[in-house]
C-alpha cells in the first residue's frame, strides 16, 4: 500500500520523520543542558543505592549545605522532586503504590496520614524519633511514620488594630460568632487550603456534630472566605501589609514573628492560643523503593539535629525535637500553644469528603 | 487496467504527515487521561460504569456544570465584543505605539493567575480603590478576569487576519450605499469569520477550564467543572467522581469543536490576502477606540495594580523588591533565586515554542489540504479537533495520567525533564494551531498547484506558497507559544524539578511564603516576567517585515 | 510522421464513486495545440488536473513521450499550468514570478534575468518586471501567468479557461496573441475552455466533452462541420437545430439529401429575392455587418436569419435562401 502513495506524500512523510527526528534530537540536547542531574532519567537498577528520590511537597527546602553534606557523609545522591501541596502529594502517592515515584517520601500530614497508610504506600521503618516527639505519632503509623515538623494553625489578630480601635480581641472561637466581631474575619477555605482544612478541623474538635450550626453563625457574622492562606493573609487581613480591612484571620502560631515592627522590635499581630489546630509532617520510606536502605538514611537525616534546626527560617515549621534551639524571633514571637484541638486521623480519612461537601453548602448557602 | 489510485492512499498519506504530532498528543495526552478516566471506572478490578454515571446525576454536578458553561459563555462573548474592535484598531488604524499596545495586551496571558487573583483582589476587595462596586467574590470579578486573560486570544487572532484582508470589497459595499455597521456586518465579518470562530472557540475553552481565578476570585463560593475536577482528585482523590466528570468536561469540548468545526468550514471562497497601510483614524472609527480605550483600561488597571505593589516598600517606594530578585528571598523561601529562574523559564520557553510551531504547522497543513472524499474530510476534521482537545481537559487529570501511565518502559518518562517543555508545547498547540490554519486555509490551492506544475517540489511549495503567506502569522503563533510557555503554572507545577523551576513556580512558592518582603518580590517577579513578555513580543513584532518577502 | 506528444486511454477520475471523468482516450501530437471544450463541470479542468498529476487516476493511462505519467508528481512532470486568474504570487513581482520556475532550477542569476526579459516581451509586457501583480490590470496578469508558464520551455503547457475572466474584445485579441505565442514558442499545449470562439481561435484540435466523456475530437474544421449530436452543436454555436419536418425542409432549400437533423448557424438562413423559403419576420436589429431577423417560416418555425442591405421590419413578408456551408448535418440521436 506504501508504495501506491503519491511521491508528494512520500516527500512529505520524509519531512514529518526529520521534524520529528530534530525534534527528539534537539530535545536530547535540552536534557543534558539543563544541569548536573540531568542524566535523563536516573537508571537507579544499575547501580543499586546510588541515588535515593526524596518526594515531597512544593514547600519543602533545605540549605544546599546540609543536603551536600548528607551526600558526602552517606555516599548517596539526594533527589528532591517536589508534588504539589500535601494532598497532592498523598493522592500521587496512594495512586502509584505498586509502582511509586520515589523511595521516601515526606510532608504527608497528620490530616492525611491515615488515607496514606490505609493504602499501604508505607514500609515499615522504626525510626529514632528524638525525645519529646512521641506525642506526635499517628497511632496506627507507628512503626512506618516518623514525625518530623509540627505547627499549629491558630486563629491571627492584628493587635495593633485592635488597640487602635479599642476593641479587646477575640480569645475563643465562641468569640467569633459575637456580634462585636462582625465583618472582622478572613479564612481561608477548607477545600483548597491546609490552613483552612485544619480550622474547620479545630471546630469540629470543639463542636462535635454541631459544628454546621457554628459555621452557619461564623457566616452570618460576615466571616469572609478566600482560595489560599495567602490571599487571605496578604490581601485581606489588616497585619498582613497588604492593605486590607479585616484585623482577624486564620493563619499559624509562628505567624507573630514575621510581624516584628522594626522601629518597636515588637510583633504586631498575635495567635490565640486556644484556637489551635496542631499539623504534623511526617517522613516515611515507600513501600516497593527501588533504595529502601538509601531511604531509610534520608529519614534519619530529616530527624537529625542539623534539619531539625533548620526548618523553622526554611519550611517555616517548628522542630518535633524539643531541645532544638529556635531562632531569636521564633523564641520571642512564636509562641506555641500548650493545648491543640485534634481529631483522629482515622476519622479525618474517612469523613473527609463528607465535611468538606457539608462545609461547602453551608458556607456558600 | 489496474486499479491506479486507492482512496486509502490518501487516508495513509494523511496518516503519515500527522504521525509526528499524533505521536506527541498519543503518549503526553491520550494516554494519560484515559489512563486516569479508567482509573475511575475500575473499582476494586471490575468494571463498574454504574456509579460514574451515579456521580453525573448529583445537584451540585448540574449547578458546577450550568455556571461552567455560562461564566464561559458569557466570558467569551465579552472578550469577543472588547477584542474584535481593538483588533481594528491597533491592526487597521494608524495609532501612536500601536505596536507597544499589541505586546502589552499579551502580558496578561503571562501571569501566572495566583498573581492575577492578588492584583484583582487588591483592586476590587473591600480595601481596595474599586472595593465599593462591591465585585469582591462575584461572578463579576471571575468574568473580568476571564476578558482580562483572553483578550489577547481574540486581537491577535482576528487582528492578524484582519491586518491582510483586502479592503476593496468593503469599499466596494459602501459604494453601494451600505452603512458602517452593514459593510462590517456583510462583507468585513464574514471573511473574518474563520478567526473569529477560531479565537471564540479558543477563548471559550479557556474559559471553561479556567481554574486559578475562579479559585481565588469566586471566593469559593462559585465552581467549575475545573476547579470540581481539581478538588476531587487532588484533594478527595474521589476517582470516579473525577472521571465522570473529566469525561462530561471531554464531551462537551468535543460538542463544541464540532459546532466550532461546523462554522468555520462554511466559509467556502479563498480570500484574497494584500496589506493595505493603515488608515487614519477617523470619526466612524469612534466606537472601535472607545472599545479599545476600555479594553486598554481593563488591561492596565490589574497590571497597574501588581506595578505599584511591587514598588512598595514598608511606608514609602523603593526598588528593595527588584533588587531582592538575585536572591532566595526573605529566610531564605526559595531554592534557587529569582533571576535563575528567569533563565529556566526563557530556556523551557524556547524549547516550547519550536516544538509547538513544528506540530502545529504539520497538523495546520494536515488539516487545511484539499479533501477528495467524505470519509478524508471527516478524517481531517478529527484530527483539526483532536489537536485542540488538550485545552479542553483538566491539567490535574494530565498531570495525574502522567504518573500513572508513563512508567513502564518504552515510556518512562515521569522524570524526565523534557516533560515540562512537552507540557507547555501541547497547551500552546492549539493557539499555533488556530492562528495558523485560517490564513493557510485561505490561500487558493491553486497557487500551491501552480508552482508544482511549474516545477516546485511540495518542500519547495510549502517554503515558497505557505510559508511565505505564514511569515507573519507564524510570529504571531510563535509569540503566542512563548507567552503560554512563559506563563503555564498548572502543568508546569506537576512537572518542573524542585532545582530548576520555572518563574511562576517561584512565585506561587514566594507568595506563599510568610513576610511581607517576600509578598513584594512575587510582584517584582511578575513584573520582570511581564517586562520579559513584552520585549520578546516587542522584537517579534519588530521582524515583521512589510512588503514583498519570500524565499 | 508527427513525435508522439501526450496520450491519455481510459482515463478515469472518481470523486466519492461518481465518475467525473470516464473513459478518456485522447492522442496530442508535440507541438499541437489541442482545445477541450465542454460546458461547466464536464469534468474537462478535472481532466487537465489529471493530465498535470493534481488529481490521482481511479483508472486509465496517460502518456508523455510513450512514457507512462502514473507514480511521476506534479513537479516532476516538466508540464506547466496556466490558471483561469493567473494565480500570480502575490508577494513577489512580476519578474520573480516570471523567473520563479528559473529559480527552482537553479538557472544562473544572469541568465535567468535575460530570460525573464525575452519572455516579458514576447507577451508584451516590456518593462513591467518592477511592478507588483497587484498593480496589474487582468489582461496584464494573464500575459505574466503565460510568460511565467512558458519559462522553462514546458514539454506541454496546460491552460484552464486562460482568457475567459477577460473581457470579451481583450479575450479575443488575446485568443490571436495567445496563438501566435504558442505556435511560436513551438510549445505543446492542452487548453479547457467552455468558450468555443477561445476554442477555436487557439487550437490546432478540438475534443468535446461531456458529463466527463469525450463525446467528439477533430481539426476545428472537421468538427465544426459535423458536431456528434444536436447538443454538441448547440455547444459549438449554432444558433438552432432542426429535426422532422422542418430539417427535411431547410434541407431541401439547401440542396442537400435529408434523413438527418440540421444545425444552423445565424447567418445560414438570409434574405434573398430567389430563396425558397416564405416567412414572416417577427423581429428585426440592427448589427455593423447585417440585419439579424427572427423569421416565422412556414412549415419550420421561428429561425434566425440575416438581411444585408435593405431595410425589413416585422410583419413584412421575406423570401429566404440557405446557405449550405453555414449549417451542419447532425446525425439523428
Amino acid at each position: 500500500m506504501l508504495r501506491r502513495l503519491t511521491t508528494t506524500a512520500r516527500s512529505m512523510i520524509g519531512a514529518t520523520i526529520t521534524t520529528v527526528t530534530a525534534l527528539a534530537l534537539a530535545s536530547c540536547t535540552l536534557a543534558t543542558e539543563s544541569g548536573e542531574d540531568a542524566s535523563g532519567t536516573p537508571d537507579r537498577s544499575a547501580e543499586p543505592g546510588s541515588t535515593v528520590v526524596l518526594v515531597t511537597h512544593e514547600s519543602f527546602k533545605l540549605p544546599k549545605k546540609l543536603i551536600r553534606r548528607f551526600e558526602r557523609e552517606s555516599g548517596l545522591e539526594l533527589e528532591v522532586r517536589p508534588a504539589g501541596d500535601a494532598g497532592s502529594l498523598t493522592n500521587r502517592l496512594v495512586l502509584t503504590g505498586e509502582d511509586p515515584i520515589g523511595d521516601v517520601a515526606f510532608g504527608v500530614d497528620n490530616t492525611f496520614a491515615s488515607r496514606a497508610l490505609e493504602a499501604g504506600v508505607f514500609a515499615e521503618y522504626d525510626a529514632p524519633v528524638p525525645p519529646g516527639a512521641e506525642d506526635l505519632a499517628v497511632p496506627e503509623g507507628e512503626g512506618r511514620l516518623a514525625p518530623v515538623d509540627q505547627g499549629s494553625v491558630c486563629i491571627n489578630v492584628d493587635t495593633a488594630w485592635f488597640e487602635r480601635s479599642d476593641l479587646e480581641p477575640p480569645a475563643t472561637l465562641d468569640d467569633l460568632t459575637d456580634p462585636a466581631y462582625e465583618d472582622l474575619l478572613v479564612v481561608p477555605g477548607a477545600p483548597t487550603s491546609s490552613p483552612g482544612m485544619a480550622f474547620l478541623l479545630s471546630t469540629i474538635a470543639e463542636y462535635g456534630e454541631d459544628w454546621p450550626g457554628y459555621w452557619e453563625d461564623l457566616m452570618a457574622n460576615g466571616a469572609k472566605l478566600t482560595d489560599g492562606w495567602s490571599d487571605a493573609y496578604f490581601v485581606d487581613f489588616t497585619g498582613g501589609g497588604g492593605g486590607g480591612k479585616r484585623p482577624i484571620v486564620v493563619s499559624y502560631d509562628s505567624s507573630p514573628a514575621f510581624t516584628v515592627d522594626e522601629r518597636s522590635g515588637e510583633t504586631t499581630t498575635a495567635a490565640l492560643l486556644d484556637t489551635c489546630f496542631r499539623q504534623v509532617e511526617y517522613a516515611g520510606v515507600l513501600a516497593n523503593a527501588e533504595n529502601p536502605a538509601g531511604a531509610e538514611e534520608v529519614v534519619d537525616f530529616l530527624l537529625g539535629e542539623e534539619v531539625q534546626a533548620a526548618l523553622p527560617e526554611n519550611m517555616y515549621v517548628f522542630p518535633v525535637d524539643g531541645e532544638t534551639e529556635l531562632p531569636e524571633d521564633w523564641a520571642r514571637f512564636a509562641i506555641q500553644p500548650d493545648e491543640t484541638y485534634s481529631v483522629d486521623p482515622a476519622e479525618i480519612a474517612e469523613n473527609r469528603a463528607e465535611w468538606l461537601t457539608e462545609w461547602t453548602d453551608v458556607t456558600t448557602r | 487496467m489496474d486499479r491506479r489510485h486507492h482512496p486509502l492512499s490518501r487516508l495513509l498519506t494523511l496518516a503519515g504527515l500527522a504521525a509526528g504530532p499524533l505521536l506527541v498528543v498519543g503518549v503526553f495526552f491520550l494516554l494519560p487521561v484515559s489512563g486516569m478516566v479508567a482509573q475511575g471506572f475500575v473499582v476494586d478490578g471490575r468494571f463498574a460504569p454504574g456509579e460514574v454515571l451515579e456521580v453525573l446525576a448529583r445537584p451540585r454536578v448540574r449547578r458546577v456544570v450550568w455556571f461552567t458553561l455560562w461564566s464561559a459563555a458569557a466570558g467569551t462573548a465579552l472578550t469577543l465584543l472588547l477584542g474584535v474592535p481593538t483588533a481594528y484598531a491597533l491592526y487597521r488604524l494608524r495609532l501612536p505605539g500601536r505596536a507597544v499596545l499589541r505586546a502589552a495586551l499579551l502580558v496578561p496571558f503571562v501571569l501566572p493567575t495566583v498573581v492575577v487573583g492578588v492584583a484583582f483582589r487588591q483592586l476590587i476587595g473591600e480595601a481596595g480603590p474599586l472595593g465599593g462596586l462591591g465585585l469582591d467574590g462575584t461572578p463579576v470579578a471571575i468574568i473580568a478576569a476571564l476578558v482580562f486573560f483572553n483578550l489577547a486570544v481574540v486581537v491577535r487572532t482576528v487582528g492578524s487576519s484582519w491586518e491582510s484582508l483586502d479592503p476593496r470589497p468593503a469599499e466596494a459595499a459602501a459604494a453601494l450605499g451600505a452603512a458602517p455597521l452593514r459593510v462590517f456586518l456583510t462583507v468585513t465579518l464574514p471573511a473574518l469569520r474563520g478567526a473569529v470562530v477560531s479565537a471564540a472557540s479558543v477563548v471559550f475553552l479557556f474559559c471553561a477550564t479556567a481554574f486559578g481565578v475562579v479559585l481565588v476570585l469566586g471566593g469559593l463560593r462559585y465552581a467549575t467543572v475545573e476547579t470540581e475536577i481539581y478538588l476531587l482528585t487532588n484533594n478527595l482523590l474521589d476517582l470516579q467522581a473525577a472521571a465522570a466528570l473529566s469525561l462530561l468536561q471531554l464531551l462537551v469540548v468535543t460538542v463544541l469543536l464540532v459546532v466550532a468545526h461546523r462554522a468555520r468550514s462554511r466559509r467556502a471562497a479563498p480570500i484574497d490576502r494584500r496589506t493595505p497601510a493603515p488608515a487614519r483614524p477617523g470619526r466612524g472609527d469612534l466606537p472601535a477606540l472607545a472599545a479599545t480605550a476600555l479594553a486598554l483600561v481593563l488591561v492596565a488597571l490589574p497590571l497597574g495594580t501588581l506595578l505599584a505593589g511591587s514598588l512598595r516598600v514598608g511606608e514609602g517606594w523603593g526598588l528593595d523588591n527588584y533588587r531582592a530578585l538575585g536572591t532566595t528571598g526573605s529566610g531564605r523561601a526559595l531554592v534557587v533565586p529569582v533571576t535563575e529562574a528567569l533563565g529556566n523559564s526563557l530556556r523551557t520557553a524556547v524549547d516550547a515554542t519550536w516544538m509547538s510551531l513544528a506540530m502545529g504547522l504539520l497538523v495546520a497543513v494536515v488539516v487545511t489540504r484539499r479533501s477528495r472524499s467524505t470519509v478524508e474530510r471527516r478524517v481531517r476534521a478529527g484530527l483539526d479537533g483532536l489537536f485542540m482537545l488538550p485545552l479542553g481537559v483538566s491539567a490535574v487529570t494530565l498531570g495525574f495520567g502522567f504518573l500513572i501511565t508513563l512508567d513502564q518502559p518504552p515510556v518512562d518518562l515521569r522524570d524526565s525533564p523534557l516533560l515540562v517543555p512537552i507540557a507547555q508545547a501541547l497547551v500552546a498547540l492549539p493557539l499555533v494551531v488556530r492562528t495558523i490554519v485560517p490564513v493557510l486555509a485561505g490561500i487558493d490551492d491553486r497557487q500551491r498547484q501552480a508552482a508544482a506544475s511549474l516545477g516546485a517540489s511540495p518542500l519547495r511549495i510549502l517554503a515558497s506558497i505557505d510559508l511565505a503567506a505564514l511569515r507573519q502569522p507564524l510570529l504571531a503563533a510563535g509569540g503566542f507559544a512563548f507567552a503560554v510557555s512563559l506563563g503555564e503554572f498548572g502543568a508546569t507545577s506537576f512537572l518542573a524539578r524542585a532545582e530548576h523551576p520555572t518563574v511562576p513556580v517561584v512565585i506561587f512558592r514566594l507568595i506563599g511564603s510568610p513576610g511581607l518582603d517576600n509578598l513584594g518580590m512575587a510582584l517584582a517577579a511578575s513584573v520582570v516576567l511581564a517586562g520579559a513578555t513584552a520585549v520578546v513580543m516587542l522584537l517579534v513584532e519588530r521582524l515583521r517585515v512589510p512588503g514583498l518577502g519570500g524565499f | 510522421m508527427t513525435e508522439t506528444g501526450l496520450e491519455l486511454d481510459g482515463v478515469t477520475v472518481r470523486f466519492d464513486g461518481t465518475p467525473v471523468v470516464d473513459r478518456v482516450g485522447m492522442r496530442l501530437p508535440a507541438g499541437a495545440v489541442l482545445a477541450v471544450l465542454g460546458p461547466s463541470g464536464c469534468g474537462k479542468s478535472t481532466l487537465l488536473r489529471a493530465v498535470a498529476g493534481l488529481e490521482p487516476l481511479d483508472d486509465g493511462v496517460i502518456r508523455y513521450a510513450g512514457r507512462d505519467l502514473h507514480g511521476v508528481p506534479t513537479h516532476r512532470r516538466g508540464f506547466a499550468l496556466m490558471f483561469q486568474d493567473g494565480q500570480l504570487f502575490a508577494h513577489r513581482s512580476v519578474a520573480e514570478n516570471v523567473g520563479y520556475p528559473l529559480r527552482i532550477r537553479r538557472r544562473p542569476r544572469r541568465e535567468s534575468a535575460g530570460r525573464v526579459e525575452e519572455l516579458l516581451s514576447l507577451v508584451g509586457l516590456e518593462g513591467y518586471g518592477d511592478r507588483s501583480p497587484a498593480t496589474l490590470s487582468g489582461g496584464e496578469r494573464q500575459r505574466v501567468a503565460l510568460a511565467r508558464a512558458l519559462a522553462v520551455e514546458p514539454r506541454l503547457l496546460l491552460l484552464d479557461e486562460p482568457l475567459s475572466a477577460l473581457d470579451s474584445s481583450l479575450r479575443s485579441r488575446l485568443a490571436g496573441d495567445l496563438r501566435s505565442i504558442l505556435v511560436a514558442a513551438g510549445t505543446t499545449a492542452l487548453l479547457v475552455t467552455h468558450d468555443h470562439d477561445e476554442a477555436f481561435a487557439v487550437a490546432d484540435r478540438i475534443a468535446l466533452m461531456r458529463s466527463g466523456r469525450l463525446v467528439q475530437q477533430g481539426t476545428p474544421g472537421e468538427v465544426w462541420r459535423a458536431p456528434a449530436d444536436a447538443e454538441a452543436a448547440r455547444f459549438l454555436g449554432y444558433a438552432s437545430v432542426l429535426d422532422g419536418d422542418p430539417a427535411r425542409r431547410v434541407l431541401a432549400a439547401a440542396g442537400l439529401p435529408t434523413g438527418h437533423q440540421v444545425a444552423l448557424r445565424r447567418s445560414a438562413l438570409a434574405v434573398a429575392e430567389d430563396g425558397p423559403l416564405v416567412g414572416t419576420v417577427r423581429s428585426a436589429r440592427a448589427t455593423p455587418e447585417a440585419l439579424r431577423l427572427v423569421v416565422d417560416v412556414a412549415g419550420v418555425g421561428e429561425v434566425e436569419a440575416v438581411a444585408h442591405g435593405s431595410g425589413v421590419g416585422p410583419g413584412e413578408r421575406v423570401r429566404l435562401a440557405v446557405d449550405p456551408g453555414r449549417l451542419a448535418e447532425v446525425p439523428m440521436d
